[in-house]
């Protein structure tokens, strides 16, 4: 049984190759994403390098839900199956999927990565290996209400202080006028990793770091940390729906967009369904950066975006990097922000004219998307989902006043330090 | 003559187990195996990414899940919502079933609408329910506030108070159809005579229903309350898409998945559904030594 199914394969494998004319050319295979235009624009890409060098290349569906998706990635990559050669991977799993995945720094030039944003690429490097190349990234980013703004003569929020009095003033005003459904401030803070980024941009915006250092050093419990906390406590039945301690991205989106929200903390992806045609708010919003927290603070934004990984269980591992190489360079990420507006992970592509004509508002965010502030996976490694959660269900009880901020983040503290045994992290 | 018998006996013993044999070996394959191996990873330090180099850490994983608060916390949101729910639909079936078994025009018409709630996808229903328990847009708090039940609208699935009842009584609305479809089968099967008597006797309906109708359904309504309680104490999707990880209303199930999927800890995660398994399985030979006790009676 077992000698005959290699030979049974062995021989499809030839009928198939044989069939196909194509003798020498080799098959790769691909997992994108399938979110709105995901898919239709990862398979002209494809088809783009697979006519230009003669190799076919399937592309293979995997689930939307980037949960589901890991945990696909884990159980394919753990059983060291070939079945597919190029993940696509989020900005948060290069740490526990290194060591599966190929350096591609062998692969392509040294210079190669310079034109990419060097967050991403300190992002994508574990222990000196180039495990995966930026593909498009993310950062959390502010929308606010143009027209509201604008009646009740208020300018943009640069500080959460600034944030929190204007959202409460243009909320009673508004519900005053007759909008008793009007709300100040919508975000993501479900017990999810969406409560991890929100709540790690309040945290860096106040400068209180981002949970661990860079040497593992567990930092999240300080002065400023707790700061952010508890002003965040203070906006939940305030200037924020009770409600919002189970919103995820869609349901904040949800009150946003049907006009009841004066501000809201989302990825770049609410924009072009915020202009959409049936949209009640086209053309009244607003985007900036995420505020800056107390005295000394500044603006932030969670990275977030997607990167491609050759496997290590590839058969052409080298073929498999050139596609990489192919699907990260300029021109496509140039194609890419033009036809489905993803933020190009190449800092040059915001000055490019053709890409700024079509979505104007790269430029007014690029130095949020340059400074962004990565969730510490890199450092945490295959506990990161731990840590995260640690964090979030943390950040959920402040939130919804089981216990207050300073308390919480030392409990915390000592939580994440006793998972690092004591800062390793291996 | 006897030994003529016993032959028979044991060609048809041997038949039968021929005929079965077929179902057996798939049943071990994909039932009996994944178990097997699930208990087996339960005591071990497996991980997701790399399960081929665990090893075996005795039972570690279970004194510490024992240990674990937060398990505790899963099994008792777990038992919370079977009993109420399961109650629940006990008692909306029964009298839904009861409504349906009586003959009036359009019964048939009526049977059939009253299952689209079971007919939808669980995760379509959670996430539609979801949307309307949403505190700003949701159209439960618009209705509520509209007929002046409440002052101020209610963040349902957001505060822990509430968030466990909004999931039982969607899995209510959801279920119910299902245990009315069930007891209205069991009613359906009763002889007639025994009501035909009680009629003639001029005997109270409601003493007809506590004296005939309930003692002779008892063994239908017994196989549906298993039936519901086994589904509900692994339940999963519902908590899942309308709250997530949170703790506050975490099931068993919930807990499991978490463990090994979001955190790759096979070992600990099959330890959790290994208790999973032990706890339905002394729950359902508890309840059914109690049934039959009680039958015996």
């Amino acid at each position: 049984m077992k000698l005959l199914l290699p030979r049974f394969l062995t021989m499809l494998l030839l009928i198939l190759v044989g069939s196909s004319g194509a003798v020498r050319a080799a098959t790769l295979s691909i997992s994108c994403g399938a979110v709105g235009v995901e898919m239709r624009l990862c398979r002209q890409g494809v088809e783009a390098w697979a006519k230009q060098t003669g190799n076919q290349v399937k592309v293979v569906a995997t689930p939307n839900s980037s949960t589901e998706r890991f945990a696909l990635y884990q159980q394919i990559l753990a059983s060291h199956s070939s079945d597919i050669d190029i993940l696509q991977i989020d900005v948060v799993w290069p740490g526990t999927l290194a060591p599966h995945l190929v350096d591609l720094s062998q692969y392509i030039g040294k210079d190669a990565t310079k034109q990419f944003f060097p967050a991403l690429i300190a992002n994508d490097t574990v222990n000196g290996k180039l495990v995966a190349l930026p593909w498009f990234t993310n950062a959390g980013v502010l929308y606010y209400r143009k027209d509201l703004l604008k009646k009740y003569h208020a300018q943009p929020p640069a500080t959460w202080q600034q944030l929190t009095d204007t959202a409460r003033r243009i909320q009673n005003a508004e519900r005053k006028a007759g909008n008793p459904r009007m709300y100040g401030f919508v975000f993501q803070a479900k017990g999810y990793e969406g409560l991890t980024c929100d709540a790690l941009e309040w945290i860096d915006s106040f400068g209180g770091g981002t949970l661990i250092d860079a040497d593992g050093k567990v930092t999240v419990d300080n002065p400023r940390a707790v700061a952010a906390l508890q002003l965040a406590r203070s906006w939940i039945g305030d200037i924020a729906p009770r409600g919002v301690l189970n919103y995820d991205e869609e349901e904040s989106r949800g009150v946003f967009q049907s006009g009841n929200a004066v501000f809201m903390r989302n990825w770049p992806y609410a924009w072009a369904l915020g202009n959409a045609k049936d949209s009640p708010i086209r053309g009244k919003i607003g985007v900036i950066a995420v505020p800056a927290g107390g005295t000394d603070g500044h603006q932030t934004g969670t990275l977030g975006g997607w990167q491609l990984a050759v496997s290590r269980y590839s058969q052409h591992p080298e073929l498999a990097a050139d596609l990489v190489r192919y699907l990260t360079s300029y021109a496509e990420q140039k194609r890419r922000a033009l036809a489905g507006s993803y933020n190009p992970a190449i800092p040059a592509l915001y000055r490019d004219h053709d890409v700024l004509a079509a979505v104007p508002f790269f430029g007014t965010l690029y130095t949020t998307f340059e400074h962004a502030v990565a969730r510490p996976s890199r450092i945490a490694g295959s506990k990161y989902a731990r840590v995260s959660a640690e964090f979030y269900y943390t950040v959920h009880d402040v939130l919804s006043g089981k216990i207050a901020a300073a308390p919480a983040l030392a409990t915390l503290q000592q939580k994440l330090t006793r998972l690092s045994r004591g800062g390793q992290w291996r | 003559m006897s030994t003529h018998a016993s032959r028979l006996t044991r060609q048809r013993v041997r038949s039968a187990w021929l005929f079965l044999a077929p179902v057996l070996v798939v049943l071990a394959l994909v039932a009996g195996w994944p178990l097997l191996k699930t208990i087996g990873y339960g005591f071990t330090d497996a991980s997701l990414i790399d399960p081929a180099s665990a090893k075996f850490i005795g039972l570690d994983n279970f004194s510490y899940l024992l240990l674990d608060s937060h398990w505790w916390a899963a099994v008792w949101n777990t038992t919370v919502f079977a009993v109420v729910s399961v109650a629940l639909e006990t008692v909306l079936g029964l009298v839904i079933a009861l409504a349906l078994n009586a003959q009036f025009p359009g019964r048939g018409g009526l049977r059939a609408a009253i299952l689209i709630p079971w007919a939808i996808p669980t995760v379509v229903s959670a996430q539609m329910w979801s949307w309307m328990f949403n505190d700003v847009f949701g159209v439960i708090n618009h209705m509520l506030l509209a007929l002046h039940l409440i002052s101020h609208p209610i963040a349902w699935l957001a505060s822990p108070d509430t968030a466990l009842l909004s999931i039982i009584l969607v899995d209510v609305w959801k279920t119910t159809p299902f245990m009315a479809l069930l007891l209205l089968a069991g009613l359906q099967m009763l002889p007639q005579e025994c009501f035909e008597s009680a009629r003639v006797d001029g005997v109270h309906p409601l003493k007809v229903f506590f004296r005939i109708t309930l003692p002779l359904l008892k063994p239908a309504l017994t196989v549906a309350i298993i039936f519901r309680l086994l589904d509900a104490l692994r339940m999963f999707d519902l908590v899942y898409v309308m709250s997530g990880n949170s703790r506050d209303t975490m099931s068993m199930s919930v807990y499991a998945r978490q463990q090994l999927i979001d955190f790759g800890d096979l070992g600990f995660g099959s330890a959790a559904a290994t208790m999973i398994f032990a706890i339905i399985a002394l729950f359902t030979a508890v309840y059914l030594t109690v049934a039959r006790v009680g039958r015996e009676r």
